[in-house]
């Protein structure tokens, strides 16, 4: 199965990050997959956009005009991707940000508050990777035996102690998302 | 690995230690991983005070006889025109990138592939040619960077590796392992580095006042160039064994066009990929011989139409040659390219 995920949100929210964790976690399974950036003249705060696509083949295009899934972290990016999701796909919503549901029957829809959930482990800022649980969980695209691997080769030695907070999130996203 | 890195790191598998580059959004991240990475191996990384310094750079070291690269986009790319028919025409080995973005002008950062015209046919002043290759995955960038610095040696001339921002900027595994490191430099005679007192003078030039030596100079470089013309061609193809039709592109659009083409093929449209990987020389004999068979030939680029000029001229009248392409820094999309596969089989239907 290939799946095509766009990641959206504003700059600064760790939209490329989570994109690259999956790439990683995907290179550790030995699959086959690319990250594309949108690409513009970016800033903190405006729009930014990750496509990755995760495939049992060579990557033909990198480029995702209708994504299987997608995860969005702000208003403006669920009014864009909302309407793309390709029919029987998944939606991601960060619903601590996000206050929209879809119309569409024909989209799963989940609306994960990742900002309260990371705030009861203790850090805010792991909002994304408690999206990331919630995502692999419901695709089954990716273990977290791959995506904790990931997470290791991100931080290094230098940040190390990141690590156990990150897994945390992980299984919290995972965990919230079964209840669907 | 992004892109623009995995060029880095190719180059210096391939045994370039020698880097002279200015700044330019989308390929800056290969002049920063050169900054770091030259000083590991020995080499030397210089950021020059702007593109023609940069270019004229590289013409000294290329005559010190060393594996040499710089690398820019478009704007930049077009700055260093007139250094890269100095190259040729003192017959210079060197590798130069072009990252290419929109344009014309000063354009935008996203991918283009409207730098065809300026890498296939010269580009700067005089007759001469410069062996084009244009890789569409990260680990194609690995095989073709050691490939273009194998030609620039072989043939003594500057090659052009293309690729665009979407290239440089994208992230996929990689592999060197299984690339053949390039053999070390052999000695060139003919570099400048010194006769310790020892037989004349070596000197490099591309100035000659004498026209009838100058139209010699001439001909070996066309001599040199029908050479290459014969042995450097390559060209991928995809499907097109049972092809009724099929789709020229090169780079990353060539990839966007498997994808649709996987998708035609789906609906029972028998569609191939002909994707030439040299783009100058150009496959124009594999063109030629396909155009016979197949129904209709679609060219898709971005850019306003410069890669179907060759196509057309390889098809020789002998199939129906369309196009589609966006311009500006707009990325085809896999939908957009099945809709014009349909436009085709309906226009031959007809």
């Amino acid at each position: 199965m290939v799946e095509e995920l766009i990641i959206a949100g504003f700059g600064g929210q760790g939209v490329m990050s989570m994109g690259q964790l999956l790439a990683y976690g995907a290179m550790e399974e030995g699959k086959h997959v690319s990250w594309l950036p949108s690409y513009g003249p970016e800033q903190r705060g405006g729009t930014a956009n990750v496509s990755v696509v995760i495939s049992p083949q060579a990557v033909g295009s990198p480029v995702i005009d209708f994504p299987t899934s997608a995860i969005v972290l702000n208003t403006p990016s669920f009014e864009r991707f909302a309407p793309l999701v390709r029919s029987g796909g998944k939606m991601f919503i960060q619903s601590d940000l996000v206050d929209c549901t879809t119309q569409r029957e024909d989209i799963h829809c989940y609306s994960i508050p990742a900002s309260s959930i990371a705030e009861k482990l203790g850090n805010q800022r792991v909002a994304g990777t408690v999206l990331l649980g919630a995502f692999i969980e419901k695709t089954g695209i990716l273990s977290k035996g791959s995506l904790t691997a990931a997470l290791n080769q991100v931080f290094g030695e230098k940040k190390k102690h990141l690590l156990p907070l990150n897994i945390a999130a992980l299984e919290a996203g995972q965990r919230y998302i079964c209840d669907f | 690995m992004k892109g623009n890195e995995v060029i880095g790191e190719a180059a210096v598998y391939a045994g370039c230690r020698y880097f002279f580059g200015y700044p330019i959004t989308p390929q800056s991240e290969l002049v920063a991983y050169m900054a770091k990475r030259l000083p590991e191996v020995g080499g030397c990384f210089l950021q020059a005070e702007s593109e023609i310094s940069a270019i004229n750079m590289v013409y000294g070291a290329a005559s010190a006889g060393v594996r040499v690269m710089t690398s820019s986009s478009s704007p930049g790319f077009s700055l260093k025109q007139e250094g890269i028919s100095y190259l040729a025409g003192a017959e210079l080995p060197a590798v130069i990138v072009n990252i290419a973005r929109g344009g014309p002008g000063l354009g935008n950062i996203q991918p283009s592939q409207a730098d065809y015209f300026q890498v296939t046919k010269g580009g700067g002043h005089g007759d001469y040619y410069t062996p084009v290759l244009a890789p569409s995955s990260l680990q194609e960038i690995v095989s073709l960077t050691r490939e273009a610095f194998r030609i620039a040696d072989e043939y003594r001339t500057p090659v052009i590796l293309l690729g665009d921002g979407m290239l440089g900027q994208m992230m996929e595994p990689v592999e060197f392992e299984d690339e053949k490191p390039l053999p070390k430099v052999r000695e060139k005679k003919w570099a400048t580095t010194g006769t310790k007192g020892d037989g004349p003078p070596k000197t490099i030039t591309s100035l000659d006042l004498n026209d009838t030596q100058l139209e010699i100079r001439n001909n070996t470089l066309q001599q040199k160039y029908a050479a290459i013309k014969e042995k450097e061609v390559r060209v991928d193809e995809y499907l097109l064994d049972d092809a009724a039709y099929a789709i020229v592109a090169y780079g990353t659009v060539a990839r966007i066009a498997r994808t649709a083409i996987d998708r035609a093929r789906k609906k029972g449209i028998a569609v191939g990929l002909i994707r030439p990987v040299s783009l100058w020389p150009f496959p124009a004999t594999i063109i030629s011989e396909y155009s016979s068979v197949l129904k209709a030939i679609l060219t898709v680029e971005m850019s306003a139409g410069q890669m179907i000029e060759d196509v057309r001229l390889a098809v020789e009248g002998k199939a129906p040659v369309f196009f589609y392409g966006r311009t500006g820094g707009v990325i085809p999309t896999v939908d957009e390219i099945l809709q014009q596969i349909d436009r085709l089989t309906e226009e031959v239907a007809i």
